[in-house]
């Protein structure tokens, strides 16, 4: 993990501790008022932190799978609970990580997983790939 | 939470994000005036705790829930202590934009917690 990758990997650790920390508080706080709004904060939640460990792993072959799954979710994530948002506003009134595809992160969760697609392509294979981006980051 | 100095903070703290992303996409690395402004942020996030300590003792409590408030507070005290130390430990321009997006993702806290302080509204 060199060059602009550890700026990926710093961001979704980011946003892996503003999920964890924003379904910590609802969940302990207020559950009740929206099980399915808050259980996919939580879920949300442990994808960036596996993305985030995924991503700094991503040199190894299995875990480079990882990284495309958690990616790929909430890439689905963001898009799905997005639309959702709008059209069931009722459904999803309360915040979560996706809501409005991340407007409560200035969008960030929505650019994020094009970022990590885009990092994960360009290092296919993954050993002899990021070394080549890491001479091309100095 | 004190208005103005809430936005002293977001103002500083966006300020220092800004100069940190664009010093590391200019090339730099981690320098006292790109570490120094990520100290200048923490300093005032350290007398937002003291604050958000003695606020609701002096006749100013929050109406929203102290619990999302403190989580947020405690967060933003790590961050900019962890971009700092990273900036330390790989000393790259990649480093000083972290620093940036750092300072960039305190302003956004900053101002949810006075969200948080004044409405209540989670």
């Amino acid at each position: 993990m060199t060059g602009i990758g550890r700026v990926l990997v710093f961001v979704y650790g980011v946003m892996a501790l503003a999920a964890t920390g924003r379904s910590f508080v609802q969940i302990a706080e207020r559950f009740a008022e929206a099980p399915l709004a808050y259980s996919l904060s939580a879920a949300s939640a442990v994808v960036y932190i596996l993305a985030t460990l995924a991503l700094v792993f991503a040199r190894r072959p299995g875990w480079y799978t990882v990284a495309w799954i958690a990616i790929g979710f909430e890439l689905v994530g963001v898009l799905v609970v997005g639309t959702l948002s709008v059209v069931l506003p009722e459904l999803f009134q309360h915040p979560t990580v996706w809501s409005l595809y991340g407007i409560g992160y200035v969008f960030v969760p929505l650019v994020l997983p094009f970022f990590g697609l885009w990092w994960l392509i360009t290092h296919r294979t993954p050993a002899s790939g990021a070394d080549r981006a890491g001479e091309e980051a100095r | 939470m004190i208005l103005w100095f809430t936005i002293v903070q977001v103002v500083v703290a966006a300020a220092a994000g800004l100069l940190c992303v664009v010093l590391g996409l200019a090339g730099r690395r981690p320098s006292d005036v790109s570490v120094g402004a990520l100290v200048l942020v923490e300093l005032l996030l350290i007398a937002q705790v003291v604050i958000a300590v003695v606020a609701p003792f002096a006749g100013n409590p929050p109406t929203g829930s102290v619990l999302e408030f403190w989580t947020y507070l405690v967060s933003a005290v790590l961050l900019p202590a962890a971009g700092v130390v990273w900036a330390l430990l790989e000393r790259s321009r990649w480093s000083t934009v972290i620093l940036g997006v750092v300072a960039l993702s305190i302003a956004v806290m900053v101002w949810r917690m006075q969200t948080i302080w004044t409405l209540g509204v989670g």
